[in-house]
Parts: C-alpha cells; structure tokens; sequence
C-alpha cells in the first residue's frame, strides 16, 4: 500500500527543508533563546547572592554605627563628667586661691594700717615734741627777756655743767 | 477578565464546530459529484490522507476548486517537465505523463511506454503535503526566529506576550524533557531535539485545521517520519559510546547466550533499528488515526442518509459532538505525539551516551 512506503519525491523535499529548518533553527533560534533564560537565570541568582551580600553587610554597617553611637555616647558621658570636675576643682582651686589672695591681702592691710598706725603715731610724737620744743622755747625766751634772768639762767646751765662733770 | 476567558472558550468552540461543517460541506461536494456509484467512504478517507498533486479546498457546483501544484519529475526518455498539475484536469494525459487510476502506482504521475506500459518516472513534484511541509516549515521559522530575536533587541528581561509564552514553551521541553532524558551533556543536543519538538507539534497542529493553510497531512505520512526516525537513529548511532557499543556485542550476560551463537548480540542489533522503527511507527499512525477518525465521523452524516431524515439529523448531532469532541483530543495528541517524539529520542540519545558501570 503507498501510504506505508515512503515516497521518493517527497524524501527529496523533506531532506531539504527539514535540513534548513535545523539548519536555521539549531544554530540562531533555540540556542539563543535558551542561552538568554539561562542568562536570565544566572543573573538572577547573582543579584539575590548579592542582594543577601548586600544586606548583610548593611546589617553589618548599622551595627557598627550602633557601637559606634554607643561608644560616642560614653564618650560624651565621660566627657561631660570630666568636664564637670574639672570645673569643679577649678571653681575649689580658684575659691582656695581667692581665699589665700583675701587673707593676704588682708594680712598686709593690717600690716600697713599698723605701719601707717605707727607713722601716725610717730609724726604725733614728732609734732608734740616739735610743739613742745617751741613752747619751750617761747617760754624761755618770754623769761629770758631780763638780763638778770638771763645771767641766772647761764650760771644755772653753768651749774648744771658742772655738776655733771664732777 | 472572567468575561474575556468565556468569549475565547466560546470562540474556540465555535471553531471546532466550524471546523466539521467545513469537513462535512467538503465531503457533501465529493459525495454528491459521484453518487451513481456506491460512495466508498474507505477510498474517501483514504484519499484526504494520502498526498496529492493538487490542494483540494472544496467542490462548488460540481466544479472543483483547488490549487494546482508544481509537477516536477525526469525520465530518461522525457528529460525534465515541469509544468503545473491542473493539465492533468484538461486532458489525462500531458506530455506522456498521467496520473495512474489504479494499480501498484495508483494516484501517482506514471509515464506511458510505448509498448502500453507505465513506469514511474523520478518525480519530485510539489505535492500537498510538500506544500504543507514548506509552509509550516516557514511559519516554524519565523516563529521561533522571532522569538530569538526578541533577545537580541532587547536583552533577557522578561518576556511578555507571545514571546514570553513561546519562552515558557521552549524552557519547558528543554529543562523537562531533554535534560533528565539525554543526562549530562544535554546542551548538545538539545537545539536538535527543541527542533524536532516544534517542527512535530506545528506540522501537527497545523494538520488539524480543516482549510488551505492547514489540513496537510504531514505528520501522518510515512516519509516524513521515517526522515526523522533516520536522524534520531543517526544521533543515537553516532554518539553512542564504547559502553554502548559494547553492550551491544559483549553485554554482561552468561557467556553461553553471546557465544558462540551471539544470541543476545542479534537481538541488541535489531533492537537498535526497532527503536527509530517504532518512533517512525508510532507518529505515523497515530496522526493517520487522528485523520482518519475526523473523516469518519463527518461521513457518518452522508452514509446515514439513506436511513431516512430522522435518523439522519440524529446521526448528524453525534457527528458534531463527537467530532468536537475528537477535535479537541487531536488536539491534545498532537502535543503528545511531538511530546513522545522528542522524549524518546532523548531518552536513546541518553542511552547511547551510557557511561561504564562501576563495579
């Protein structure tokens, strides 16, 4: 029967076009077709990789910011506590320093008021004795207007001389 | 969307419908052309299977419409003809030539001797089914190579549409199908097998479709598969390895059963050709069958005319159903038989690329 017996003319054509059709299609369709899903593929597993890469190493970052944070934090902390007492020793040191100053100022005050106190004291002094001087001396001259007087006056002083030098 | 589904559904089976009253019409022109003689729905379904010179598309008014092909052939005594084969309508014999009506050559172009005999020139006409092979060839081509295109242009974002689908397709048969059955190195021959896949699904597919593009009976004839059942068995040949080989001539069997008589041996050898034979074998008849089946069910509206108008109209409704429903199973036979194809000529490809046994 002719339908079991393959044709000859028939045979010719289908070589020929079935050999064109792998011809074109085994070499510039399906190869490119598959090779491009693969590539697909491919760089759809490599963004997830990355991706997870990616996240990772944010996580990573943040944490490290974290401590980062943290240690800047206990920084200012101690900072801040370091600073207080250094402001407070200084505050000490300055009030020690101010009471030290006061109480020598003070000191060399009084030592001043006791000098000047005694300046004053000694130019009084000076002064009664200068104005006692001068009393004297009025006195005596208002007394030694008489010759008389004033030969009694000499004999006395003589007198006086003299027995202080016996 | 739920709407847009349902039209496509009902789109789809119109078509179906559609599809058998053009068969049906068909077979009313060529029943009515010869109905003094007995109407032989063997000789019908026969017909519409085999190839032919012409493309038939339908009989309007006792007039045939169809598409007359190239005829090509050479004899020694004639040299080359090429001429189209609507001569043959004019006058039955053209240039010596004429289409045997019946005997060993039977709707085949002869060539008559002088002394009264015929003898079957070289003949590498265009037939039916040339045609058919040609355009879904074509059609192959520009489907796939659009596709592949659309990589180039745009790189391998992901696809949308048709290309996305031919995609989904491509990727299905290659990582479900060739690769678990051709194992390792699939990557060489997978292109050959995607190949085979589309070429047999599309000339399938395209079978079934009743008017001119469509409706060549490629798949379903036996050159055609034995062209493809000899290159899977070449593959197969070809690459198989030296473990192959010898499990074909020394396999691990008692050695009383591979010599002297290599009784094991013959059966290995014979098993290597009933291998393509059965691929050949196996498309073949099932797309033949598939054919058959349509035709058969749509004749049954003519051949149940003679039972009266009742019966008729009855025996019409069952051919509409049931051809809708064999319709829809060619359908999915031809997936399968392009499935089956490509799978078992991975799995041979497979088997021939059997690596030693460790022991």
């Amino acid at each position: 029967m002719s339908l079991l017996t393959p044709d000859s003319g028939l045979l010719f054509w289908m070589l020929l076009t079935f050999g064109i059709v792998v011809f074109i299609l085994a070499k510039y369709g399906f190869p490119v077709i598959v090779k491009m899903v693969e590539e697909r593929k491919q760089y759809i597993n490599d963004s997830l990789i990355m991706a997870e890469k990616a996240r990772t190493e944010l996580d990573k970052v943040k944490a490290e910011g974290e401590a980062i944070m943290d240690e800047a934090r206990k920084e200012h902390l101690k900072l801040m506590q370091e600073t207080a007492k250094t402001q407070e020793a200084l505050i000490n040191e300055a009030k020690e320093k101010a009471a030290i100053e006061a109480d020598k100022l003070i000191a060399d005050a009084k030592i001043r008021i006791q000098e000047e106190k005694n300046e004053a004291l000694r130019e009084v002094r000076r002064q009664v004795a200068e104005l006692s001087v001068d009393i004297a001396e009025k006195v005596i001259k208002n007394k030694l207007s008489e010759e008389k007087e004033q030969v009694e006056m000499i004999n006395r002083l003589l007198d006086e001389i003299n027995i202080s030098k016996s | 969307m739920k709407l847009k589904y349902k039209i496509w559904f009902l789109v789809a089976l119109l078509a179906f419908v559609c599809n058998t009253l053009v068969r049906a019409q068909d077979t009313a022109k060529v029943e009515s052309s010869s109905e003094k003689s007995a109407w032989n729905v063997r000789d019908f379904i026969l017909e519409h299977v085999s190839d032919a010179y012409e493309w038939h598309i339908t009989t309007w008014n006792k007039r045939q419409i169809s598409i007359p092909l190239p005829v090509i052939i050479y004899s020694k005594t004639a040299g080359w003809n090429v001429f189209m084969s609507n001569k043959f309508k004019e006058q039955s014999v053209y240039r010596g030539f004429t289409i045997a009506g019946e005997g060993k050559y039977k709707g085949k172009i002869v060539e008559l001797k002088e002394n009264g005999e015929s003898a079957r020139p070289f003949d590498v006409s265009i037939t039916k089914v040339t045609l058919s092979l040609i355009i879904n060839s074509l059609l192959l081509i520009v489907i796939i190579m659009t596709t592949a295109r659309s990589y180039k242009k745009h790189g391998f974002g992901a696809k949308k549409g048709f290309v996305g689908f031919m995609e989904m397709f491509i990727m299905n048969i290659n990582d479900e199908v060739i690769k678990p059955c051709v194992g390792n190195d699939y990557r060489r021959y997978s292109p050959y097998l995607l190949t085979v896949f589309f070429f047999v699904f599309l000339n399938n597919i395209m079978g079934t479709l009743p008017m001119f593009p469509g409706g060549g009976n490629v798949t379903g004839n036996i050159t055609i598969t034995f062209v493809l059942a000899i290159i899977t068995f070449l593959i197969v040949n070809i690459s198989g390895t030296k473990e192959y080989w010898k499990e074909i001539f020394w396999p691990e069997v008692p050695t009383w059963l591979k010599a002297p008589v290599p009784l094991i041996p013959v059966i290995e050898v014979v098993g290597m050709f009933t291998k393509p034979f059965a691929l050949m074998i196996r498309l073949f008849a099932n797309m033949i069958a598939g054919h058959s089946i349509t035709l058969g069910l749509v004749t049954l509206i003519f051949v149940t005319v003679s039972l009266g108008p009742a019966m008729n109209a009855g025996m019409s409704a069952v051919s509409i159903l049931l051809s809708v429903f064999i319709g829809l199973l060619e359908l999915l036979v031809a997936f399968l038989q392009a499935y089956i194809f490509t799978m078992l000529s991975a799995v041979f490809i497979g088997l021939a690329r059997v690596k030693p046994h460790r022991k």
